[in-house]
């Protein structure tokens, strides 16, 4: 072992030891047990308090929007997925709603409203997952527990409509794979019930709880001045006290005719983060509930030659629609030339997909502006300043999600 | 509402730039890159044009300026996006940073930097930051093989 060189250091920290006297220099992660994701931390210490941090992150990246060049429109969608693979139908759905606006498809009603409905089913999974982690690690485990086991309701039940449990591959340009099965949504109205019970444990256990208090009040504050201008959107720009939500600022989908709140918090500190996205679960929870409702019948899919595929038994009787599968597999949906900024609003902020198409089947470029990222080159604002242990829930509490923000 | 913060825009731009069109419900302004740090102020400062969303860049190889950078920006009071390009050639690749103006704009000018290898003047930190030091090469420009690979770790044999 010792005659082979050391490693190189993948990473230049932004500061060096012994610039001020009495200060150490800690490296955290990348693979640390507090922080969930690979990321690294560099952070010059005060005692335990926290003076500078620099935060790399990058140990995800797998070439993303590289590998989105050579594959057609649709194959690309199992990568869209990986994104944020908390909520990856929302990423699904963004993605495809890109594309669709670039070809000019305008989806079926019915399709519209599923796709709302499930991306805020899915937005709830996404918020369980941070809630209940960053309860985790601040050692409740009633807490995690509870959130975990709804979500977990909500994996087998998004399985039983798309066959997978966390990354379904679910929309398709031009509407969606499948139709839900039959009873999935006397099943979903079950969870919800569910749901209210369990995640109104969890309000009791936590909400007015000294130690959690203590741990997440007035730790990792941001002004909303601040925040805007580094970049931050989503549940951690709400958490400031400014509603600004792509669903009710700039409606897409179906969230134009539904009726919900944007709750905001009162200072952007850990424990707004966390109320934030409490009552957030709550607000969809009421969508899913009014979109059930509306839910009309009809197709899933627009009767699209140009992007949907034809249904299995003309591809097997008529040569016409055996030739439209096989234009769609091998050249891929074509795509007129432009270019598309489009943006949803994902578990964790603005989500926007920026694509280029020259024309045909296979996309020029595919930018995620992905929400982590962007959240990940600010965060340094909110450990600064507190103490060493504060920096696990203020990173739970930002939700960093690898996969989105690494590409 | 929008259209008019869109046509604003573009009376007080559209002469300075090279092109100005409404697209997808986004104003897209290509201009100089000389003007790029120029109009971001007057976007934020005249329009409210708080928030820079994205930073990234196009190559297009068999074209001269090769390079287009793009931003787009968001107004959280008006709830309208504006695109900026601004068309780079490959020999020297380099408009003005935005952080003095924007602070989001550190980390996307990093990524943008490593993926394509466009400079921003002024930016004293455009350290790798999904990639690693001392990767060679800008893995987004069409001439970088999808298929090269640089270990940092050199694989077991």
């Amino acid at each position: 072992m010792s005659d082979r060189p050391p490693l190189p250091n993948p990473i230049r920290p932004a500061f060096a030891p012994g610039e001020h006297a009495g200060t150490s220099i800690v490296n955290i992660g990348p693979s640390h047990p507090a922080t969930h994701g690979t990321v690294q931390i560099v952070a010059e210490l005060s005692g335990e308090r926290i003076l500078r941090a620099d935060v790399h992150c990058g140990y995800l990246h797998r070439g993303f929007e590289k590998e989105c060049e050579s594959h057609t429109w649709h194959n690309l969608i199992p990568y869209v997925d990986r994104l944020n693979y908390c909520s990856a139908l929302i990423n699904d759905f963004a993605y495809c709603d890109a594309v669709e606006r670039l070809m000019g498809i305008e989806i079926t009603p019915r399709c519209r409203y599923l796709r709302t409905l499930l991306a805020e089913y899915s937005r709830i999974a996404d918020h369980l997952t941070c809630n209940a982690a960053m309860l985790m690690e601040l050692g409740a485990m009633t807490a995690f527990l509870y959130l975990v086991m709804l979500r977990d309701y909500i994996y087998e039940h998004l399985a039983a409509v798309t066959g997978a449990r966390v990354t379904y591959s679910f929309g398709r340009i031009g509407g969606l794979a499948n139709d839900l099965p039959e009873g999935w949504l006397e099943r979903l109205e079950w969870i919800l019930g569910q749901y209210d019970e369990f995640v109104g444990r969890v309000h009791g256990l936590v909400d007015r709880n000294r130690i959690f208090i203590d741990r997440l009040r007035d730790v990792g504050v941001l002004r909303t001045a601040d925040a805007i201008d580094w970049g931050y959107t989503g549940p951690v720009l709400r958490s400031t006290g400014v509603p600004r939500d792509l669903r009710k600022d700039t409606p897409y989908l179906a969230y134009g005719e539904l009726d919900f709140e944007v709750p905001v918090g009162i200072k952007g500190d850990n424990y707004d983060r966390y109320y934030v996205r409490m009552r957030e679960m709550d607000e969809s929870v009421h969508m899913i509930r009014q979109l059930v409702e509306l839910l009309p019948a009809g197709p899933i899919s627009v009767d699209d030659r140009r992007c949907t595929l034809p249904p299995k038994h003309l591809v097997y009787t008529e040569i016409e629609s055996l030739i439209n599968h096989f234009k769609l597999i091998i050249d891929g949906p074509q795509v007129p030339a432009g270019e598309i900024y489009s943006a949803h609003e994902g578990a964790n902020g603005e989500l926007g997909f920026y694509i280029v198409s020259t024309g045909g089947g296979v996309p020029y470029k595919v930018h995620c502006r992905a929400p982590s990222f962007v959240h990940v080159g600010g965060i340094h604002r909110l450990l600064e300043g507190y103490q060493l242990a504060d920096l696990v829930p203020t990173f739970g509490s930002v939700n960093m999600i690898g996969g989105e923000c690494d590409r | 509402m929008a259209g008019g913060i869109h046509e604003r825009i573009a009376a007080r731009w559209g002469a300075q730039a090279l092109e100005a069109a409404t697209t997808h419900g986004l104003l897209a302004l290509l201009v100089e890159p000389a003007l790029v740090a120029e109009v971001a102020r007057s976007l934020k400062a005249e329009f409210g044009f708080d928030m820079l969303l994205d930073i990234t860049a196009v190559d297009w190889p068999d074209r001269a300026p090769r390079f287009d950078v793009v931003y787009h920006f968001y107004s959280t009071r008006d709830f309208v996006r504006v695109r900026l390009k601004a068309r780079v050639t490959v020999e020297a690749p380099v408009v003005d940073t935005l952080v003095p103006l924007y602070n989001s704009a550190r980390f996307q000018e990093r990524e943008c930097h490593e993926m394509y290898g466009i400079e921003f003047r002024g930016n004293d930190d455009l350290r790798p930051i999904l990639l690693y030091e001392g990767f060679v090469g800008h893995p987004l420009r069409k001439d970088y093989p999808k298929q090269r690979e640089q270990p940092l770790v050199p694989y077991l044999k």
